[in-house]
């Protein structure tokens, strides 16, 4: 029963397929691939255009400043990204705090995004690599016990 | 009179477990739950697919994901068909399972192992068929293996199958010590979303022959076995993934030769409700006979 050379092969195929795909040779940073400020701004202007449309999340936008949204935002993909920005808004947890907002609002946003780059012809791994930026702030968007409506109290 | 009692008495019980559990679920569910079935608020994909023994994996491991689309806030459920057609046999399994709260997974799979034209070269008559149950639970201890994309960090959960075949005098025939056994597991998964690329690692400690098909435990070896199950994935779209699978088995039965099952896998998700995998599967030497290889296909529908 060869289960741990046979594991280790496994293990090496697989860190083999992990190294060749993350190394493609890339021109410039993701912000160049993005379009920069302009592309930014496009991605930016399709994400929250459907999220205000989107039956899911669009209450939440309610009390919000959208202009000042959709700024903040662009700056900070930008910032994210690797382009020459500075984001000037507040932290994720307080801009956040407020909306009670659960996984699927954060999913269904990531969704809003996705439709968005799709639009602007984003390919989709490099999609990805957006989105594994952004990923991790669930920890502060997402509040950590739902509530019964997004924006209620709790 | 007796009879008629007892029995009367026993589908109250029946009835009244049901009753309190479904109760118990709905109490139990957040608030915000009740009225939002289907939630279907998982990103597509990241719910993984269903594994040929019925658990939330890829075809052949359970993976660490909790089955369906529900979120923590709310449950996922789907039912899926799977045929596995290799060179002398043919594997069929229908189950159900559901996720509760991104949590607790429970999942049945019933699996029918048809020896075709080969049952009667091997003295059990021809389309001879062995069946099994395999009841699986699942519980994720911890980790986000789809959104904690600043970590190394995967998600793990750990697992059971039980199973119970139906071929009790012809598994002893064979060599094998049980109908039943139970598999325990560990598994971990993280999608590594910077390169689209999804890794998982099983460890199972299995007494299993074949899976179970052939019985548990045998005249070479009735131990618990450490098997280790491979999934890699690559995301090509929102909507279709491609990857390979490994996964390691005991030998435990003197009368034939058990070998390591490998596949490679394209699955197409048109919607969270539905998705199909094909796979090339290779799954070595069964009952004497080598070389079974062939398709495996699968439909899964749920939310
Ligand atoms: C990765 C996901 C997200 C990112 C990167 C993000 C980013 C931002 C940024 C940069 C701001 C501006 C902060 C400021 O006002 O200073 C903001 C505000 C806001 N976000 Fe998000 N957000 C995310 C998810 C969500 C989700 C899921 C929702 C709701 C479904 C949401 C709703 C809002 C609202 C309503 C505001 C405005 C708050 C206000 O004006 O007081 N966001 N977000």
């Amino acid at each position: 029963m060869p289960a741990f050379s046979l594991a280790s092969r496994t293990v090496a195929v697989l860190v083999l397929a992990a190294t060749l795909l993350a190394a493609p040779a890339r021109a410039g940073t993701l912000y160049d691939e993005l379009g920069q400020r302009a592309g930014l701004t496009r991605i930016v202007d399709g994400m929250v255009h459907r999220a205000l449309l989107d039956p899911r999340i669009k209450d939440t936008f309610d009390d919000a400043n959208i202009e000042r949204l959709r700024g903040l935002l662009m700056l900070q993909f930008c910032v994210l990204t690797g382009g020459p920005c500075r984001y000037p808004g507040r932290g994720m947890k307080a801009a956040h705090a407020d909306l009670n907002l659960a996984p699927r609002h954060f999913n269904a946003m990531v969704e809003t995004l996705q439709d968005a780059m799709d639009a602007e012809g984003v390919p989709f791994w490099t999609q990805n690599r957006l989105l594994a930026l952004l990923a991790p702030m669930h920890r502060d968007i997402v509040a950590a016990r739902s509530a019964a409506k997004p924006g209620a109290a709790p | 009179m007796m009879q008629i009692m007892a029995q009367g008495s026993f589908r109250r019980i029946v009835r009244d477990a049901a009753r309190a559990a479904l109760a118990a679920c709905i109490w139990s569910a957040p608030a915000e739950a009740q009225d939002r079935l289907p939630e279907r608020g998982k990103l597509i994909a990241t719910a993984g697919l269903i594994q040929v023994e019925g658990a939330g994996g890829g075809g052949l491991a359970p993976w660490a994901l909790i089955t369906g689309y529900g979120t923590r806030d709310a449950v996922g459920a789907n039912v899926h068909g799977t045929v596995v057609r290799v060179t002398n046999f043919t594997l069929s399994t229908l189950g159900a399972a559901v996720g509760l709260y991104d949590r607790v997974e429970l999942s049945y799979a019933r699996q029918f192992f048809d020896t075709g034209a080969t049952g009667r070269a091997l003295g059990l008559g021809g389309g001879y068929q062995f069946s099994q149950d395999v009841f699986g639970a699942k519980l994720r201890l911890f980790g986000d293996g789809i959104l904690d994309q600043d970590s190394w960090m995967p998600q793990v959960a750990v697992g059971l199958q039980y199973k119970v075949n139906d071929r009790a005098a012809v598994l002893r025939a064979i060599g094998a010590k049980s109908d039943q056994g139970v598999d325990f597991y560990v598994a971990a998964t993280k999608l590594f979303l910077a390169q689209s690329l999804l890794l998982n690692a099983t460890v199972r400690m299995t007494r299993a022959n074949q899976a179970g098909i052939l019985g548990f435990g045998g005249d070479r070896s009735d131990a618990y076995h450490p098997e280790f199950e491979g999934s890699a994935a690559v995301l090509l779209s929102r909507s279709v993934a491609v990857g390979a699978e490994y996964r390691t088995k005991p030998d435990n039965l003197r009368f034939a030769r058990e070998s390591d099952w490998y596949d490679a896998f394209v699955t197409w998700l048109p919607t969270k409700a539905v998705s199909v995998t094909l796979a090339y599967v290779n799954l070595g030497s069964i009952a004497t006979r080598k070389n079974q290889e062939g398709v495996y296909a699968s439909l899964q529908l749920g939310f």
